[in-house]
């Protein structure tokens, strides 16, 4: 593996993407354990679409917030790839070896 | 035509063309017989994974179980989602990167070992037979009721099916199979789903449908009808759980680490193109997942609402058809303990056990049920898993619909138990043979083993179906724990902790293993009079364990790896390398 990008460059990259991954888990967590598992019966004394709201976010709008958070990530750390200079879009698969 | 013919048609054909797609899909060498090639698109990829994913207990059991749990469904439903965010965000696009066949070769080349290999290719061996063995079962299940074709014969023509694609056409045949099967399901899901959403509120979507008001005039929603009648009939609150918060937490942890640690979920992102393509393909397979699973609980809540219309109050001789179809297979059971004619359903058990029948039926047509009764009020067992199946005919659906559900549910089975079977054989031609006992095989040899070990799984995963041991079913749900509590932790810190070595990952995997299965062992067939929260360990369950078992790996792999020497310098440029999405080649061996 000969990197000529240098570890300093390999390292904020690194730290960049931990920080995203913090925040979208967080969100992950919030959603799920929080607001379908914890809260939840301080949140179904809310009304939502019919549903009560803290079971709403355990049967239904965890399940979307997941979804929304993977495109998230999908999109945030590509942003970050191109920014340091990492990003595999341009390459192609089928050739061997290293860029 | 009738039900059955149609349902013989659908299910030929369906089979008929995954039969196609294997023939025209063979794999030529182990790269294709393993991943694929490497060059499946993210959206085939995504189809793929989640029909690998969802399996008979998705789509038979779970809005069944959500029916009768109420709010507590939601740890299934959470967890089998939840899990895809970490793996995206936690696994997959590193594996990818790392660019190898199969989850303990990682596991062995990131901790340098042929003994943390050898552990992992065990922990995979027990988690996938254990959840392959239910598949093989609801391939039978589905053929005895729909079909009228004994158990034995159907897990026959399932391991037939399955042998045709996934032994000669690998990853490859599996995967796009996969996709065919995938169109199945989900279009014999959504079906009866929409049918039954419009029946009860008008409303097409089910999502919305769960929260939309009753169309009989009540001006209740659906939710609310449900509190009301069941709370009525001395039930919980539908909308409030039965378990304690500590143990649902426990269990959606348990299973949202395991689907990410699950090894036939994993490889399946080893067969997609480059590292970016890796995290598109798991949001579109969450997508294809999300799809059934926020339908599942409108499903779930539908259908108990239509059961206890259908059921309470009402003369057995009044009582629809299809009560008296799944009567006869034994699937719900009535005892008229007030011995008044009319079926009364309450909370708790009617009698002890599953029910046995006598060889007379009672005057009013209605099997008698040989059981010793319980003290509760209610008098109708019911069969969770019969609510999916049931629904088209509890609904009065065309018969063609009946026969959507019966060849989708042959989907769900079959196109997991190809992926589990695929992890298996792979592991064992790859990661005991090729990498640790026999390492001059050529490629050839090596597929040939690959599909030997294929042909012998599939032979003991067919006897597991047939004749299921009495622990089987009970085993399947524990596949979770075991994959949280041994596999997850030593993969994600082989990504993320740069210090963990060798010695942690083995102490950490055995640790989390042996303590899971030892307490599953305990409460289901040492002392299982003592399997509630009384004696549980914090209060969590059998079923939430993995969580534990989870961060006493994680917790022993820290100590030990710091007071051990580091992982050597090659070992530390390895996870540089995979903490960078460029530079990605084919899987291949290195």
């Amino acid at each position: 593996m000969d990197k000529n990008n240098g570890s300093k460059a390999d390292t904020g990259y690194w730290r960049a993407n931990l920080r995203l991954l913090g925040v979208l888990l967080s969100i992950w967590f919030i959603v799920s354990f929080g607001f379908g598992i914890l809260l939840v019966d301080e949140l179904n004394q809310f009304s939502f679409f019919g549903f009560k709201l803290g079971f709403w976010w355990a049967q239904q709008g965890s399940i979307y917030v997941f979804v929304a958070l993977i495109f998230a990530y999908i999109h945030l750390v590509q942003k970050l790839d191109r920014k340091f200079g990492v990003s595999d879009e341009d390459e192609d698969p089928s050739a061997e070896g290293d860029a | 035509m009738d039900a059955q013919s149609l349902t013989y048609l659908f299910v030929a054909l369906s089979f008929g063309l995954y039969i196609g797609i294997a023939i025209w899909s063979r794999a030529g060498s182990t790269n294709e017989f393993y991943v694929a090639g490497g060059g499946v698109h993210p959206i085939a990829n995504g189809m793929a994974t989640a029909a690998d994913w969802m399996s008979a207990a998705s789509f038979i059991s779970m809005a069944g179980i959500i029916a009768f749990m109420g709010y507590d469904g939601a740890v299934y439903l959470m967890g089998w989602t939840g899990g895809y965010v970490i793996l995206a965000l936690l696994l997959a696009p590193y594996l990818r990167k790392f660019g190898q066949f199969t989850v303990p070769d990682f596991i062995g080349t990131r901790y340098y070992s042929t003994t943390a290999r050898v552990v992992a290719v065990i922990c995979l061996i027990l988690i996938s037979f254990t959840y392959v063995a239910g598949q093989m079962r609801g391939v039978g299940i589905v053929f005895s009721q729909f079909l009228n074709i004994p158990i034995f014969w159907g897990v026959i023509v399932g391991m037939g099916i399955v042998f045709m694609y996934a032994v000669l056409g690998g990853m490859k045949g599996i995967t796009y199979t996969q996709v065919a099967q995938y169109c199945v399901l989900i279009f014999a899901y959504l079906v009866p789903a929409i049918f039954i959403s419009m029946l009860i509120t008008g409303i097409p979507v089910p999502q919305l449908g769960l929260g939309a008001q009753v169309a009989d005039g009540s001006g209740l929603s659906v939710l609310d009808k449900l509190d009301q009648t069941l709370t009525e009939l001395g039930f919980a609150a539908y909308t409030d759980g039965a378990k304690s918060t500590i143990d649902v937490f426990a269990i959606t942890m348990a299973l949202m680490i395991g689907t990410a640690g699950l090894p036939h979920v994993i490889v399946r992102f080893f067969t997609v193109p480059k590292v970016s393509d890796a995290r598109k393909s798991a949001g579109y397979a969450l997508i294809f997942i999300a799809l059934l699973y926020t339908t599942a609980p409108a499903v779930g809540a539908f259908a108990r609402l239509n059961f206890v219309d259908t059921v309470h109050n009402t003369q057995y001789t009044d009582v629809a058809s299809w009560f008296k179809s799944w009567e006869n297979i034994g699937l719900i059971g009535w005892q008229d303990k007030h011995q008044d004619g009319r079926i009364q359903y309450h909370p708790g058990a009617p009698f002890e056990g599953k029910p046995t029948f006598a060889p007379e039926r009672r005057a009013d047509g209605s099997r008698e049920v040989t059981n010793a009764p319980t003290a509760s009020d209610n008098e109708v067992y019911v069969d969770r898993d019969i609510m999916v199946l049931a629904n088209p005919e509890i609904a009065a659906l065309p018969d063609w619909v009946i026969a959507l559900v019966a060849a989708g549910s042959l989907a769900a089975a079959l196109s997991t138990a190809a992926g589990l079977l695929l992890v298996i054989s792979t592991s064992v031609s790859h990661d005991l043979m090729k990498k640790t006992f026999a390492k001059g095989l050529t490629d050839k040899q090596e597929l040939f083993y690959a599909r030997l070990a294929a042909v012998t799984a599939i032979g003991i995963a067919g006897y597991l179906g047939i004749d299921p041991p009495g622990f089987v079913a009970q085993v399947v749900a524990f596949a979770f724990g075991l994959a949280a509590a041994s596999l997850f932790p030593a993969i994600l810190l082989g990504i993320f902790d740069k210090r963990m070595n060798r010695e942690g990952a083995i102490v950490g995997m055995l640790a989390g293993l042996i303590f899971s299965i030892s307490y599953i062992a305990y409460f289901k067939f040492v002392a299982p009079e003592t399997n509630n929260a009384d004696y549980w360990l914090f209060g969590v369950s059998p079923e939430g364990i993995g969580t534990v078992g989870a961060v006493i790996n994680f917790a022993l792999a820290f100590i030990v790896s710091r007071l051990t020497a580091p992982a050597p310098a090659h070992v530390m440029t390895l996870v540089d390398n995979i903490r960078i999405p460029s530079g990605v080649g084919n899987a291949q061996d290195h």
